[in-house]
């Protein structure tokens, strides 16, 4: 039985059978949390916050909605026009959505720029490549809920990357559309899902925080913290900064809620869906016109002539590969060494990496035709070969800087260094 | 053998949007950039513009676009009175009902119905022109590239089509239309509409004023937006400087 420190009564006959207040003390407030981590570090609980603001106006969206084909597009509008404030959730959850990918998109390049995922923390990051891929299909159902003609068509499109698998392909699409085509089915299954995953994705964010709990944060240094000076105690400091951060992320989020609300958004998608108009251009949310463009540039792979993989199929599997990839990140990159900081090579390597990704942004919004799809092809083979083939090299090749003794010790230089 | 033609042919048509195709050429139309009363952070619907535009929308566009997802009473925002609203509406048809006797009825349009659409359905409004559809303005202006100016463009580049190119019968030359032909008459002539205002009713002025008019149809929303978006910021800013003191202060103790 646990002897509970606390004072109170009440709190000490809870806490003694129950143990939620020893609990939060030791996780949220004695949490030892290295001294040096900076605001990059503070993306991991602003998608926490996200997380929350998008899961309550997605319930209260949800008691206003019509998951029909008949009624969706014009429900939505009702909640613009008619529901108090209906307009205040529904774009709090749209920008929402896109808020969650770029701080999810933050959070993910810092662990790879200061060695997150490296020993111990291999199921942590794995944990997290698991919710990115929930949000994915989270988003992705999500969009198609307003049934608008991008809702229509990019569910058309994404749902028939399956039928891309030999033998079974056809039939599971008839299975995931629940008929023939795109219709009243595949919406109500859709929002069903849409309503489902959040919760699932809660899930494993309480997965991710016990993983993250058990190893402790890494930190730009990328050293452990092993003095006791190294660490200070979550609450007042990190709480402190992080609710700074909070502040700084609703400016940013608001601003695009309450001025430029459809900035992320496809004009298309204000047009009812019409099964017998197809758009001009089909583009996905910009969250994912990266593997947008890895699906849509890859040729058919050929051998002496011979059609070994059809290209739409070979895209299908670039497109997943690219998110899978990341799985085996920790063992891909085999430097002892986690931080950037110290891994010249490694360093530049990032910063290309980042734009490769950007630059395959770019490529997915245009059309693939010309110059973009040889763009496409390069980019999309600097991907990959950043993950199979530089990162091992350089992490066999490449001569790390020395690193500091302890966290401490750098932080206290630094402080020198300021002051002379 | 249907189910079979179907997924044939759902398959084809994935593969149409997946697959690089030869390149097209795709024009690209610059829109140019207007100042509207309702752009910026405090920007708000010219009220006169507003009232003029539905004056538009109701001579010149509504016999072939409907507003369906407006309703009369939305009107008070446009600064109409009560009387005013009611006076518009009774000029419609609805149909209601069933009655007691189980028959639906025709009566007039209440402030609470929504606009009563020129066409009963989209065969009815292609039939009556000519093939054509012309779509419901409700969210037209969100629901076209660069919004409000483009719908000002379109309405006031209308023009004859150069030498080489050739109109089908019931097209109309314009020159930001993607692909130029456009089934739409030219809607607006100088001094067809005379303004309850004493405007003069130029095409650029016309052109002006429905766009207003219909930008804030699909988005009635936007002055309480913005008055809540200043409001929220305004204690965002005081909130988030006074979590940076905290946050200053409780860090100055590790020193």
């Amino acid at each position: 039985m646990i002897t509970s420190k606390s004072a109170h009564p009440v709190v000490k006959w809870i806490d003694e059978r129950l143990p939620v207040f020893t609990f939060l003390n030791r996780e949220l407030r004695d949490y030892p949390t290295p001294r040096n981590l900076n605001y990059w570090w503070s993306f991991g609980s602003i998608a926490g916050v996200v997380l929350v603001v998008m899961t309550l106006t997605g319930i209260m969206l949800a008691m206003q909605y019509t998951a029909h084909m008949d009624y969706a597009f014009d429900s939505v509008e009702r909640i613009m026009r008619d529901v108090n404030y209906g307009w205040l959730l529904r774009y709090l959850h749209m920008n929402g959505g896109s808020m969650f990918f770029i701080v999810v998109y933050i959070h993910l390049f810092r662990g790879i720029y200061f060695g997150s995922y490296k020993s111990p923390r291999e199921i942590l990051w794995a944990l997290g490549v698991v919710i990115l891929l929930l949000m994915m299909a989270t988003a992705f159902m999500g969009y198609v809920l307003p049934w608008g003609q991008m809702s229509f068509w990019g569910a058309t499109v994404i749902t028939n990357l399956f039928s891309a698998i030999p033998l079974v392909g056809d039939s599971i699409v008839n299975w995931l559309w629940g008929g023939y085509s795109i219709a009243n089915p595949t919406l109500t299954r859709f929002y069903a899902l849409h309503y489902l995953f959040p919760f699932l994705i809660f899930v494993v964010v309480a997965l991710h925080l016990v993983a993250l709990h058990m190893v402790k944060s890494n930190n730009p240094l990328g050293v452990d913290a092993k003095e006791p000076q190294d660490t200070i105690p979550f609450h007042p400091y990190y709480t402190a900064k992080d609710f700074f951060g909070f502040g700084v992320f609703f400016l940013v989020y608001l601003g695009f809620v309450f001025f430029a609300p459809d900035f992320f958004g496809e004009p298309d998608n204000y047009i009812p869906a019409n099964p017998l108009a197809t758009p001009p251009h089909i583009v996905p949310e910009w969250y994912f016109l990266p593997f947008y463009a890895i699906l849509r540039v890859v040729p058919d792979i050929e051998v002496f002539g011979f059609i070994l993989v059809e290209a739409k199929l070979a895209g299908v599997i670039l497109m997943f590969g690219s998110i899978l990839v990341l799985f085996f990140l920790p063992w891909l990159d085999s430097s002892k060494v986690r931080s950037a900081r110290f891994r010249p090579i490694f360093k530049q390597f990032f910063w290309i990496f980042l734009a490769d990704c950007l630059l395959l942004g770019w490529v997915g919004a245009n059309p693939p035709e010309g110059s973009f799809v040889v763009l496409g092809r390069i980019g999309t083979a600097f991907y990959f070969a950043y993950f199979i083939i530089i990162i091992p090299l350089v992490a066999r090749f490449e001569k790390p800087l020395p690193l500091p003794s302890s966290v401490v010790s750098s932080v206290l230089n630094e402080k020198k260094g300021e002051r002379s | 053998m249907i189910r079979g033609a179907l997924t044939t042919a759902c398959s084809l048509m994935a593969g149409l949007f997946l697959l690089p195709s030869p390149a097209a050429v795709v024009e690209i139309i610059e829109i140019e950039k207007r100042d509207w009363s309702f752009d910026g952070i405090f920007g708000s619907f010219d009220r006169t513009a507003q009232q003029r535009g539905y004056q538009i929308y109701n001579e010149a566009c509504s016999g072939c676009h409907g507003l369906r997802l407006l309703t009369y009473r939305n009107l008070a925002a446009l600064g109409y009175s009560e009387d005013d609203i009611k006076a518009f509406a009774t000029d419609f048809d609805v149909t209601d009902g069933p009655d007691d006797e189980g028959e639906m009825y025709q009566r007039n349009a209440l402030p609470s119905d929504h606009f009563v659409s020129p066409f009963p359905n989209t065969q009815a409004s292609r039939a009556a022109n000519n093939g054509a559809l012309p779509p419901d303005l409700s969210l037209i202006v969100k629901a076209r590239k660069n919004g409000a100016d483009y719908i000002y463009a379109l309405l006031t580049s209308y023009g004859d089509a150069p030498d080489d190119e050739e109109l089908p019968d019931g097209m109309y030359y314009n020159a930001v239309f993607p692909g130029h032909q456009i089934a739409m008459p030219p809607p607006l002539y100088d001094d067809t509409i005379e303004y309850s205002d004493g405007t003069l009713a130029t095409v650029d002025q016309m052109a002006s004023d429905v766009t207003t008019f219909l930008a804030w149809a699909a988005s009635p929303e936007m002055e309480a937006r913005k008055r809540l978006g200043l409001k929220a910021m305004l204690f965002l800013l005081v909130l988030t400087a006074l979590l940076a003191a905290v946050k200053h202060k409780v860090w100055s103790r590790l020193n």
